[in-house]
């Protein structure tokens, strides 16, 4: 079976069983949901029987969930028993706060990264490059919600640069939305950044042991040539590795995050569903955090295969 | 996987992030790198080490003798020192309700100690002969755990966790149990890259030619070079655990006030950051101390007892 196909197989199959195990365990958690949906008054034995049976609540666990399933390909994930509105809208309205959050935490983590590790490759041994080392192996050591709380004591409380807390919409006041998303960005940047750092570093330094820098060097490329264009490419594999599965993790990932700085993202709305009972919400966005770090995966893994000439014709010969 | 995540990449090259990557290329340039540029200087473990196993000693102290320490009451409130900076009576100052931050540090650390080692032992000991087994046994019973794995990996444990501490509660036990089952799969690809990797050297075809049984051969030359990895990936994990204490206690889900724990002090003090930063610099820097200890003493041992070398 060609390589793709069996990825794709692997994938359909993770995301029954991730669907089937979001959706079992949030149903057996204590609490009946009818009685939710009604409130204690008028939570009478009629009344939430009434509401369990239009919601099924009182088929058999295997067939709720097929009917559940069923109506999620579609992209119908049921109405939260809270505020009746549909599930798969109140995602799609948080998913471009979390995703901007994300994608900005990414690209400032890459963009320190990548001139500080080469940087780092290049004097490695030297002071700059312990330097670098050693603070990258502290930033490790702080988590994203201890960041966060230093960036506010830093930037919103003692320089009164930004706010530490509030969310404009980005159709409202794109600045303002900016100077709202910069912090809790930075909050995930760091961690990140410092993961980039050292991976990019320690691949950098077996790269430009090589022949062909050596070559390169010989011809007289100037040095940033021979970094960007001659080492960066061969030596940047592990850290696309990592790369990808951070991409698969923003949805879910921010979490922490969103609840600090009260932004009103993905991770927000599960939080605040749990806290609420609202289980059809709890199972919508939780299949969505799955399916996005199972789906993303999936996509690197392939795009992967096909960047890397040496997976690309090994892989291809054994199948064969 | 967003709560366990950090366990994949937490340090550099950590043996998760050579092992999740798909490309064999990857793995084998991860373990020049190793080899040629960060060579270990001579067999001398340095000051830094030493200084962090002091701490992490010291930590783990404090936990045990919290009670017998002549410290401040960690529940009494004194209102006249509300928020208050170091002084005499409050050597590290007062929280928002005038409790003394220092009784409070010490008696928060039996938390983390606790939830730490109980979760880590439990990720430990199952993931660790699970994978152990699988990766010398083979065949379909490794190819079963290893999709089993591979789903628990993907699943979202944060969900998990949040729901379930919702629902159940949440005491120091649930929160260590739990967090200890989750961490499991990890533990498990860690084990089963080590012995995939020890199964291959020449010593243990040499027991092998020697007609030695595979039970002598997994506990003699097999079990005794997996273990001190597993550790030494389970001291970083230790710490990736007490920031996930941390984390639950942003989200309110820690164990439940007035119980004193780190996270819980850092995530309330987040309110006074105006007029009392050390309410919340002082519990940082205390985890911030212990989860760099930690990384700094796995790593290091990590890097000695590195055998990717054989070839993975």
């Amino acid at each position: 079976m060609p390589l793709v196909l069996r990825r794709a197989v692997a994938l359909v199959v993770t995301l029954l069983v991730v669907s089937f195990l979001t959706f079992g365990l949030t149903s057996l958690l204590p609490g009946d949901p009818a009685v939710q949906i009604l409130g204690a008054e008028a939570a009478t034995e009629e009344n939430v029987a009434a509401v369990r049976e239009e919601l099924r609540l009182d088929d058999p666990l295997l067939a709720r969930y097929v009917h559940w399933l069923g109506d999620a390909v579609t992209g119908d994930l049921g109405r939260s028993y809270r505020t009746n509105q549909p599930v798969a809208e109140a995602i799609a309205e948080r998913l471009p706060v979390t995703l901007e959050i994300g994608l900005l935490a990414l690209a400032i983590a890459l963009a320190v990264a990548v001139p500080l590790g080469t940087f780092s490759a290049f004097r490695a041994g030297g002071l700059a490059d312990r330097v670098i080392t050693s603070t990258t192996f502290g930033v490790l050591a702080v988590p994203s919600f201890m960041m966060a709380i230093l960036l506010i004591l830093v930037f919103a409380e003692t320089l009164r640069w930004l706010p530490a807390t509030g969310w404009t919409r980005l159709t409202d006041d794109p600045v303002e939305n900016l100077r709202g998303a910069l912090l809790p960005a930075l909050s995930l940047a760091m961690g990140e950044l410092a993961v980039y750092t050292r991976l990019l570093r320690s691949d950098m330094i077996t790269t430009l042991q090589q022949d062909s820098i050596t070559m390169a060097r010989a011809k007289g490329l100037p040095t940033w040539r021979i970094l960007f264009r001659h080492a960066l490419r061969p030596s940047s594999f592990s850290l696309m590795t990592v790369v990808g599965v951070q991409i698969g993790t923003i949805v879910g990932g921010a979490v922490i995050v969103e609840t600090l700085f009260a932004v009103p993202g993905v991770g927000r709305l599960l939080v605040d569903s749990i806290s609420q009972r609202d289980l059809m919400m709890v199972q919508g966005v939780a299949l969505v955090i799955a399916a996005s770090v199972v789906v993303v995966n999936f996509a690197v893994d392939l795009l992967y295969s096909l960047l890397d000439p040496r997976i690309r014709h090994g892989r291809a010969a054994t199948a064969r | 996987m967003a709560a366990l995540q950090p366990l994949d990449d937490v340090v550099g090259d950590a043996t998760g992030t050579a092992e999740g990557a798909p490309a064999d290329g990857a793995t084998a340039a991860g373990t020049t790198a190793a080899r040629t540029g960060r060579r270990p200087r001579g067999r001398r473990l340095g000051v830094a080490f030493w200084l962090a196993v002091a701490w992490l000693v010291l930590v783990l102290l404090a936990a045990l003798t919290a009670e017998w320490l002549p410290l401040a009451d960690p529940y009494l409130p004194d209102v006249s020192a509300k928020l208050e900076g170091p002084s005499a009576e409050h050597p590290l100052g007062a929280d928002g309700l005038g409790r003394d931050q220092l009784s409070r540090l010490v008696h928060g650390a039996r938390v983390s100690v606790t939830v730490s080692l109980s979760a880590v032992g439990i990720g430990m000991l199952v993931g660790g002969v699970l994978g152990t087994a699988v990766g010398y046994l083979r065949g379909l019973f490794e190819t079963v755990v290893m999709a089993v794995v591979d789903v628990m990996l993907a699943f979202p444990s944060l969900v998990l966790l949040l729901a379930v501490l919702a629902y159940v509660g949440r005491s120091l036990t649930v929160i260590s149990l739990l967090i200890g089952v989750l961490s499991i799969p990890v533990y498990t690809r860690v084990a089963r890259a080590n012995t995939l990797a020890v199964a291959q050297r020449e010593f243990v075809l040499a027991a092998h030619t020697l007609g030695a049984t595979r039970r002598r051969i997994l506990f003699r030359e097999i079990v005794p070079n997996v273990v001190l990895p597993v550790l030494a990936f389970g001291l970083v994990a230790m710490g990736v655990v007490i920031v996930l204490e941390g984390s639950l206690a942003v989200l309110g889900l820690s164990v439940p006030p007035p119980e004193p724990t780190w996270g819980d002090m850092i995530a309330t003090s987040k309110t006074h950051l105006d007029d009392a930063p050390h309410a919340a610099l002082i519990p940082s820097a205390a985890m911030f101390l212990t989860v760099l200890s930690l990384n700094f003493v796995g790593d290091t041992l990590r890097r000695r007892l590195d055998v990717k070398d054989a070839g993975l």
